[in-house]
C-alpha cells in the first residue's frame, strides 16, 4: 500500500501545488445473484489508488479497457459514490460534501466525455447545450449575457458562433467535441477530466483536438486529468503519467523518465506495443508481447496482480503485493524488481 | 511472378433516400501471391466498402457495384453467381472482422462454428472437423482448446474471440486472408499478439494478406505495399518504405505529420489536416481533398488527379519493387505543379 501520509510532502519536491489529492481511491460494485439478489462478489473497480494533480499540469492516466481508469474519473468527480478513500480538491474534501455544496464545487470541475455522439442532448441547439450550465449556477444572469458567452466560448473553441442555432446532427465528430468542450468551459472551471476525449475521432481530427486542448489549458490556465489508452497522444498531451492496472496504479512519473525508463514490467510492456509510424524502426525493434489476458477485476490474483501475465515474476510476486514506492524524485514504482 | 488478385476500376455505389453515395470511385491495384497489402483510411474513405464489394458481401440494393473487375487466380469475383462466389469464400478468401462478438454466433459454441466450416468447405466427418478445430485454436494460441472448444463467445476476451475468428478464417487454408481493422477493438497489448500471430501464420503458410486500418503505425509493423484511400479514390500507392520515407500525396503527408511520434522530441503543436472529409453525396469536382489541402492549385479545384507513377523503383529487377503513384497535380517538394 502506498504511504499516503508521506506522499504529498514528497510530491512537492517539483515545487508545484496540488490542486487534487486522491488517497486510498476505492470503487467496488457489488454484483448479485440469485432471486433474492444476494452479493456474492465485488467487481474491484478501482482499488486503492493514491495520486496528486499539481495546478496547471495535465496527469495523463493510461490502461487498457477494463483497468478502472474512467471509473476513477467519474468516483473523482463523485458521480459515482466512492467505496472508501478520500478526494481533496482545493483543500476541500469532496467525498463528504452534502448533495447542495457538491453541486457548488461542479462549477469547478467539469468533465469532457468520450462520446460525442452520446453526450450532447440531440434536442437541444448548440447555444441551448453551451449554455445550459448557466441555467444552473447563474439564474440571475440576462439572456443577452448569456448569448455572449455563448458566442464566446464557441470562438475559444473554434467553432463560427454563426451556428449557434444549430442541433448537434448537422455536425461532424470533431466538431461535436468542440461543443463539448465549450459546455465544459462555461463557467470558467480550474479543472476538467477529459475522459477519452479524442477515442471516437478520426486521425487527422485527433490533433486539431488534441492542439484545441493545450491551447485552452495554456490560455485559460486549466489543470487536466487526461483519462486515455493512446499512449503517443498521452505523451504528447502530459506533463506526468500515471499507469493503471486492473485497478491499482503500477507506475507515475513525468512523462519523459516514463518513456525513456519505464521501470513497472507492464509500463514496459505497455510502451512496447504501441505501433510506431516507422516500418524501418518497426520491424528492427524488440518488442515485449505479453502472454494471456487480463484477469477479471472480480477475482485479481493475489499478490501482484500483473503476476499472471508478467515475464520475470518470482516467487514473492504470488504472496506479497508490491507496494507503490518512490524509487527515485517524482517517480513511483509497483514492483518487487525494481530497488 | 502471377498475380494473385487484380482489381481494376472498382466502383461502388449506396443508393440512399438521400442521394447516391459514392463510396468507392474507380480504384485499382494488385495483389501478389504471399504479400501483404496495407489499406489505411479514415472512416468513410471506402477502405472496407472495397474489400467487401469483392466478396459480394453488400447487400444490393441499397449497394450497387457499378464497374470494375477483380480477377482472383483468373476469374473474375465480380462477374460470379452467387454460389460461385460463396465456394470462394471462406475457402480461397477468408475475412476478419473488426468485431468478433458480432461475426461469431452468440448461441453457437465456437468449436461448431469452426468444424461447420471444416464439414461444409472441407467435407470432412464430425469428429476429424472436431480434432481439427482443437488443433487450429491451439495454433492461434488459445490455452485449453480442448475445454474451449465447448464454450460459447460469451464466455471468451474479446482478444480471445479475435482468435477464434483467425483459426475460422484459417480453417481452409485460404490463400488471400483479409482483415477488416481486426484489433481496432482491441487493447494495445492485445492488438500486438494478434499481429504477432497473424504475421508468424503468414510466414508459415504463404497466404496472401490484405489488412485494412486507420493506424499507420500497424502498417508501417506490417504491410509490404500500401494504399491510402480517401473519399473512395486511392491517393497513394507504394511499397512502405516509400511511402512513410517519401510520402508524395498531401494527404498522406497531413496524417503522417499529424502523428504525435513516439521516441522523438515533442513539439509545440501537432499538424492538422484542416476541415473535414467532403460529403461522399456532392463530391467537389477536381481533387476531393483540395479543400483541405496546402498545396491547392487552380488545377486541383476543377480537375480531379489520376493515378500516377510519381517514382519509379530503384531497381525494377528485384521482386517487390514497384513504382510509387500518387493522384496529386502537385509536386510536394517544390509546391509547383509537376
Amino acid at each position: 500500500m502506498p504511504d499516503s501520509k508521506q506522499m504529498p510532502e514528497r510530491d512537492r519536491t517539483i515545487g508545484k501545488k496540488a490542486l487534487l489529492e486522491v488517497r486510498e481511491l476505492r470503487k467496488y460494485f457489488p454484483i448479485r445473484k440469485g432471486i433474492f439478489g444476494r452479493e456474492t462478489e465485488q467487481v474491484k473497480a478501482v482499488d486503492g489508488v493514491s495520486f496528486d494533480v499539481f495546478e496547471q499540469e495535465t496527469l495523463g492516466l493510461v490502461g487498457e479497457s477494463g483497468c478502472g481508469k474512467s471509473t476513477t474519473g467519474n468516483t473523482i468527480l463523485q458521480l459515482l459514490t466512492p467505496t472508501s478513500g478520500t478526494v481533496r480538491y482545493d483543500g476541500v474534501e469532496l467525498t463528504t460534501l452534502d448533495g447542495k455544496k457538491l453541486r457548488q464545487m461542479r462549477q469547478h470541475i467539469q468533465m469532457i466525455f468520450q462520446n460525442p455522439y452520446a453526450s450532447l442532448n440531440p434536442r437541444l441547439t448548440v447555444s441551448q447545450i453551451v449554455s445550459e450550465p448557466l441555467n444552473t449556477f447563474r439564474p440571475q444572469m440576462s439572456k443577452r449575457e448569456r448569448q455572449e458567452i455563448v458566442q464566446e466560448m464557441l470562438q475559444l473553441v473554434g467553432l463560427n458562433p454563426a451556428f449557434i442555432n444549430r442541433y448537434p446532427h448537422e455536425f461532424s465528430g470533431g466538431q461535436r467535441q468542440r461543443i463539448g468542450i465549450a459546455r465544459a468551459l462555461t463557467l470558467d472551471p480550474a479543472f476538467i477530466v477529459c475522459d477519452e476525449p479524442i477515442a471516437a475521432l478520426d486521425v487527422s481530427i485527433q490533433a486539431q483536438v488534441v492542439n484545441l486542448l493545450r491551447r485552452l489549458q495554456k490560455q485559460l490556465g486549466l489543470t487536466y486529468l487526461f483519462i486515455s489508452h493512446d499512449l503517443s497522444m498521452v505523451r504528447f498531451i502530459s506533463d506526468r503519467i500515471a499507469v493503471m492496472y486492473l485497478g491499482k496504479l503500477v507506475e507515475v512519473a513525468d512523462k519523459d523518465t516514463l518513456y525513456n525508463n519505464a521501470l513497472h514490467p507492464y509500463s514496459q510492456a505497455l510502451l512496447s506495443a504501441v505501433p510506431v509510424a516507422n516500418p524501418k524502426r518497426e520491424r528492427n525493434r524488440q518488442q515485449i508481447i505479453l502472454q494471456g489476458d487480463v484477469p477479471s477485476p472480480a477475482n485479481p490474483p493475489s499478490g501482484c496482480n500483473f503476476n499472471t501475465r508478467c515475464p520475470v515474476a518470482i516467487d514473492r510476486c504470488f504472496v506479497e503485493e508490491p507496494a507503490l514506492r518512490e524509487v527515485e524524485t517524482g517517480h513511483w514504482c509497483a514492483c518487487h524488481l525494481v530497488d | 511472378m502471377a498475380h494473385l488478385l487484380d482489381v481494376e476500376n472498382l466502383q461502388t455505389e449506396f443508393h440512399t433516400s438521400e442521394g447516391v453515395v459514392k463510396a468507392v470511385n474507380g480504384i485499382s491495384y494488385t495483389l501478389e501471391e504471399g504479400g501483404i497489402l496495407g489499406i489505411v483510411g479514415e472512416s468513410g474513405s471506402g477502405k472496407s466498402v472495397s474489400v467487401l464489394s469483392l466478396l459480394k458481401l453488400l447487400p444490393q440494393p441499397p449497394a450497387l457495384i457499378k464497374d470494375g473487375a477483380a480477377t482472383f487466380d483468373g476469374r473474375d469475383l465480380l462477374a460470379m453467381t452467387d454460389k460461385e462466389i460463396r465456394a470462394v469464400r471462406g475457402n480461397e478468401i477468408a475475412i476478419i472482422f473488426q468485431d468478433p462478438m458480432t461475426s461469431l454466433n452468440p448461441i453457437m459454441k465456437i468449436g461448431k462454428q469452426i468444424g461447420e466450416a471444416l464439414e461444409l468447405h472441407m467435407g470432412m466427418n464430425e469428429s476429424d472437423a472436431r480434432q481439427r478445430t482443437i488443433e487450429l485454436l491451439n495454433h492461434v494460441g488459445i490455452p485449453m482448446a480442448e475445454q474451449r472448444i465447448d464454450q460459447y463467445p460469451h464466455q471468451l476476451s474479446g482478444g480471445m474471440r479475435q482468435r477464434v475468428m483467425i483459426a475460422l478464417g484459417l480453417s481452409c487454408n485460404p490463400r488471400l486472408l483479409i482483415a477488416d481493422e481486426p484489433t481496432t477493438a482491441l487493447d494495445v497489448t492485445i492488438q500486438a499478439q494478434i499481429i504477432a500471430l497473424v504475421r508468424g501464420l503468414q510466414e508459415e503458410t504463404g497466404m496472401a494478406v490484405i489488412w485494412i486500418t486507420h493506424d499507420l503505425g500497424v502498417i508501417a509493423g506490417l504491410a509490404d505495399q500500401v494504399i491510402v484511400m480517401y473519399s473512395g479514390y486511392v491517393v497513394e500507392y507504394a511499397a512502405v518504405d516509400d511511402l512513410f520515407e517519401n510520402p508524395r500525396h498531401p494527404y498522406t503527408l497531413g496524417l503522417l505529420s499529424s502523428l504525435p511520434e513516439m521516441g522523438d522530441d515533442e513539439t509545440e503543436e501537432l499538424q492538422t489536416i484542416r476541415g473535414t472529409p467532403p460529403d461522399l453525396i456532392n463530391l467537389p469536382p477536381g481533387c476531393p481533398f483540395a479543400p483541405r489541402c496546402d498545396y491547392v492549385i487552380e488545377r486541383c479545384l476543377a480537375e480531379n488527379p489520376p493515378l500516377t507513377t510519381v517514382q519509379n523503383p530503384a531497381d525494377p529487377g528485384v521482386e517487390g519493387q514497384t513504382a510509387h503513384l500518387a493522384a496529386c497535380w502537385v509536386n510536394v517538394d517544390t509546391g509547383q505543379a509537376r
